[in-house]
């Protein structure tokens, strides 16, 4: 299993998934209205490291974050 | 002193500036640094807000904080940040930033950098209170390099 978390704003309880790659999270994602809006400013974190390609593997226990815009100071 | 956490400073509400400032420059006074520079980010009151409130996602801030830190300590630098979790009233504090370098031009030049990046990748979600209502500052927020790749 795979778990997705929704940071900041999003306010959307964890997901945990069985999946392969991030290919798939984007077609379970993009039919989920609570964050399909999101995704196209979300930047992509796999276990705490931004990720700039789907072409990522995701093992068991992977974990992935949805990070939205970020405003900090 | 080189524990991270020595360098990067997390306060729940609203920043105790002088108490962090003097305690940076307690720190580093002695290291031979002729150039510390610091920037002091205050909550305006505009916009019918009390105040701001923050969410931090910490191992990622942890990361690009690192990455900074490494940056700066090629240059002989380095870099010193206080930020706030969650509310922050008007007219206080929610973010200290400083450089400390042996020469001035390198301490200007980075803590423009380091702010203008912070503001741009470090992963903290503001919101407006508003009526005791956490409002996410959306309009003025910045996507992160790489953004949308699930789309």
């Amino acid at each position: 299993m795979v778990r997705i978390e929704f940071l900041g704003p999003i306010n959307k309880e964890d997901m945990n998934l069985d999946i392969n790659n991030l290919t798939q999270l984007s077609e379970i994602l993009k039919n989920d209205n609570e964050v399909s809006s999101w995704l196209d400013t979300c930047a992509v974190a796999v276990n705490d490291t931004l990720v700039c390609s789907k072409d990522i593997p995701l093992i068991d226990g992977d974990k992935i974050s949805l990070l939205p815009p970020v405003c900090g100071g | 002193m080189k524990e991270q956490k020595d360098f990067l400073q997390l306060f729940n509400g609203c920043l105790p500036v002088e108490e962090i400032i003097n305690s940076w420059y307690g720190r580093f006074k002695n290291s031979n640094y002729g150039a510390i520079v610091t920037f002091i980010g205050v909550v305006r009151d505009e916009n019918k807000i009390d105040g701001l409130s923050f969410d931090i996602y910490e191992p990622i801030l942890n990361n690009w904080f690192d990455t900074w830190q490494k940056n700066a300590n090629e240059k002989n630098a380095i870099v010193l940040m206080a930020h706030s979790k969650g509310d922050v009233l008007n007219h206080e504090s929610s973010y200290i930033a400083a450089v400390c370098s042996p020469k001035r031009r390198v301490a200007l030049e980075l803590i423009d950098e380091f702010v203008e990046d912070f503001k741009a990748q470090a992963p903290i979600w503001k919101y407006d209170i508003i009526n005791n209502q956490r409002i996410y500052a959306k309009d003025r927020s910045s996507v992160i390099k790489g953004s949308g790749i699930l789309l």
